[in-house]
């Protein structure tokens, strides 16, 4: 356990929902939820989840922290707002889902391999860089993101449309050494420093 | 009723429903006079269309055979059918009021032989039974209707099948000549009583209501147990005309959604209690057949919570504790298929059901912004009391959602305000 997680432990002891209200966007309609379930009916990843929203939303209550914020659920959430559309009480189910997703990472007991974690990272490092994605960077790191054989393979697998988006002008192979980002990166970098600041205090993780 | 003498001591109902008739008698029978405004051609409104009442599982038309009976014996109600108030202007003890009558192009000789009915082949939607039954063009509304007096549909007049029912009428019943009329009377209260409709079910996408044949309304379900209703008292399903054995209930039908009807329609949870009993009544106890219960919370309060517990106790009825996500239809067998997971274990299911019956919820008929300035409308369009500066008062289901017992209370509330303002104004002019 690193140090905000601990802090946060002692913080909120036996009141998981305080902590979920205070710290998760959307946080606060947690408690709105009536358990009707259409939500969880709703989600077209319903069968591959370990705990649809409509439980989630229950373990929150129940002060199950560990279970939550270690599972993989809400990391399969695709934005796809079924749930938002449906729910009864118009409960922002799909940022929650975000939401808990981010805090848990924050605290860095997100599940350490999980598939959209891993490339959430990458693609946050790849934008803020430069301020703009460079989407060759992105796919190599994404295909060798499991290892140097894996990444051919996968690089291989998907030859053909690499090659066509060349012809097509869609890909530009020297993107590795002169990509264009914005004007001035470093006040970008200032800004988004500044923001993590504000935010951190907002929620109490400043160190 | 040309001659209808109304004064600022007259109260004024408006809907002829439980609520109405109820509100209408009250005040009557406490010697006031009152006119009675029915939009249908007959008075009973929803009450009517109900096969039981729950709790005890009576029919109603006990009660309103006793209502009618009321009614006929009070010569201080004045009841005014196939009209509505399109006006009302003024302030309490002196109101002005505008009601506009359409033709029934039948007179009071009507004996209500059905010769006209007769001779004519001439089809219209029977709003009665939900259009889901057609009626001739000249018809009585239902066998119970007060005025018992055949209506002829406005699509025929100045057609040859007008003139044919016109010739079928041994009484000079017929007169075809009626038009529209606009009255102006003077009232001192006026009680607004203009009940509920279902809410628009098409408006619950996921549900299909207008895609799949075999999801209907509670509303819709309920006629077909009448032995004079679509189906002739037996429950069978429109797509194939199949008996339905397996019948599942989907509750808070557009109540209790941001998406739809904010508030709890109140009897809903126990009008599918009512209507899951249908399926014992019709097969017989050992029969294999059921009914799924889909809620969120059974919402049986009070003294039916023991009608909830004896439905509980049934084996032919079960309860999935779940709002259902969306419907999809089986098109080989016109099953409907409801998708959704149990809140009881989050286990997901996907249950093929011969018919879908949506417990659909109430909506007042009238906004009550809608009626005239100074009436108080809360969040659904109900009518709130305000009673400082009018005395435009809402009964029954125009105040809430009401199931008829609670309509009927209210009513007589209603009535007692109207009474205390009319007596205000005799006293001030005595």
């Amino acid at each position: 356990m690193n140090d905000v997680n601990t802090t946060m432990v002692d913080k909120y002891r036996n009141d998981f929902l305080k902590e979920v209200e205070e710290n998760v966007e959307e946080g606060h309609w947690v408690k709105m939820c009536m358990q009707c379930g259409v939500c969880s009916g709703s989600c077209p990843f319903g069968p591959h989840w370990d705990h649809p929203p409509q439980e989630i939303f229950m373990m929150i209550r129940a002060g199950k922290r560990d279970e939550v914020l270690t599972t993989e659920s809400m990391w399969m959430c695709t934005s796809c707002y079924n749930c938002i559309v449906r729910c009864p009480r118009e409960l922002p189910i799909t940022h929650i889902m975000h939401g808990l997703a981010n805090y848990a990472h924050r605290l860095g007991i997100a599940p350490k391999m999980n598939p959209t974690r891993r490339f959430s990272a990458i693609f946050w490092n790849n934008i803020t860089k430069t301020g703009r994605v460079n989407e060759l960077a992105l796919s190599l790191k994404l295909y060798f993101m499991d290892g140097f054989g894996n990444g051919v393979k996968k690089a291989l697998a998907m030859k053909k449309v690499g090659i066509g988006m060349i012809k097509t002008k869609r890909l530009n192979p020297l993107a590795l050494v002169n990509h264009k980002g914005v004007k001035n990166p470093k006040e970008l970098h200032t800004l988004i420093k500044k923001a993590r600041e504000i935010e951190d205090r907002r929620k109490g993780l400043a160190s | 009723m040309t001659d209808m003498v109304a004064t600022n001591e007259t109260i004024l109902v408006v809907g002829g429903g439980i609520s109405g008739l109820t509100a209408a008698l009250e005040a009557a029978e406490c010697g006031k006079d009152v006119v009675l405004v029915e939009k249908n051609p007959s008075v009973g409104g929803r009450v009517s269309q109900l096969y039981k009442y729950f709790p005890k599982l009576c029919r109603p038309t006990c009660g309103q055979e006793i209502n009618l009976r009321r009614l006929k014996a009070n010569r201080r109600i004045r009841l005014l059918t196939m009209a509505e108030v399109t006006n009302i202007k003024g302030a309490p003890g002196d109101y002005d009021v505008s009601i506009s009558v359409r033709p029934r192009y039948v007179n009071e000789n009507c004996t209500a032989c059905g010769a006209c009915s007769e001779a004519t082949s001439v089809e219209i939607d029977d709003p009665f039974n939900y259009n889901m039954k057609k009626t001739k063009a000249a018809y009585l509304p239902y066998n119970m209707a007060y005025p018992q007096r055949y209506v002829v549909d406005p699509s025929i007049i100045g057609t040859e099948e007008a003139d044919k029912v016109k010739a079928a009428c041994k009484y000079d019943a017929i007169d075809l000549d009626m038009q529209d009329r606009t009255m102006e009377i003077k009232v001192g209260a006026v009680i607004w009583a203009t009940g509920w409709q279902p809410y628009d079910a098409a408006k619950i996408q996921p549900y299909g209501y207008d895609r799949y044949a075999n999801v209907i309304t509670s509303v819709e379900f309920e006629r077909m147990m009448d032995p004079f209703g679509p189906t002739g008292g037996k429950l069978l399903r429109p797509s194939d005309g199949k008996e339905v054995k397996n019948v599942a209930f989907i509750q808070c039908a557009g109540s209790r959604d941001r998406n739809h009807l904010t508030h709890c329609s109140r009897i809903c949870c126990m009008a599918s209690l009512k209507q899951s009993t249908y399926i014992g009544e019709q097969y017989g106890d050992g029969a294999d057949a059921k009914a799924t219960i889909y809620y969120i919370d059974i919402r049986a309060i009070d003294r039916f919570e023991d009608f909830y517990q004896k439905v509980q106790a049934d084996e032919k009825v079960h309860f999935v504790k779940s709002k259902v996500a969306n419907i999809t239809e089986d098109r080989d067998t016109g099953d409907v298929v409801l998708h959704g997971v149990n809140t009881e274990g989050y286990h997901r299911y996907d249950n093929a059901h011969d018919l879908c019956v949506l417990a659909i919820g109430m909506q007042p008929s009238v906004r009550a912004d809608e009626i005239a300035e100074n009436v108080a409308a809360d969040a659904s369009g109900f009518i709130q009391m305000n009673g400082a500066d009018t005395a435009i008062f809402g009964a029954g289901c125009a105040a809430n959602a009401l199931d008829v017992n609670r309509a009927v209370q209210s009513a007589t509330a209603a009535a007692l305000r109207a009474i205390q303002v009319v007596n205000r104004v005799s006293s001030a002019e005595a």
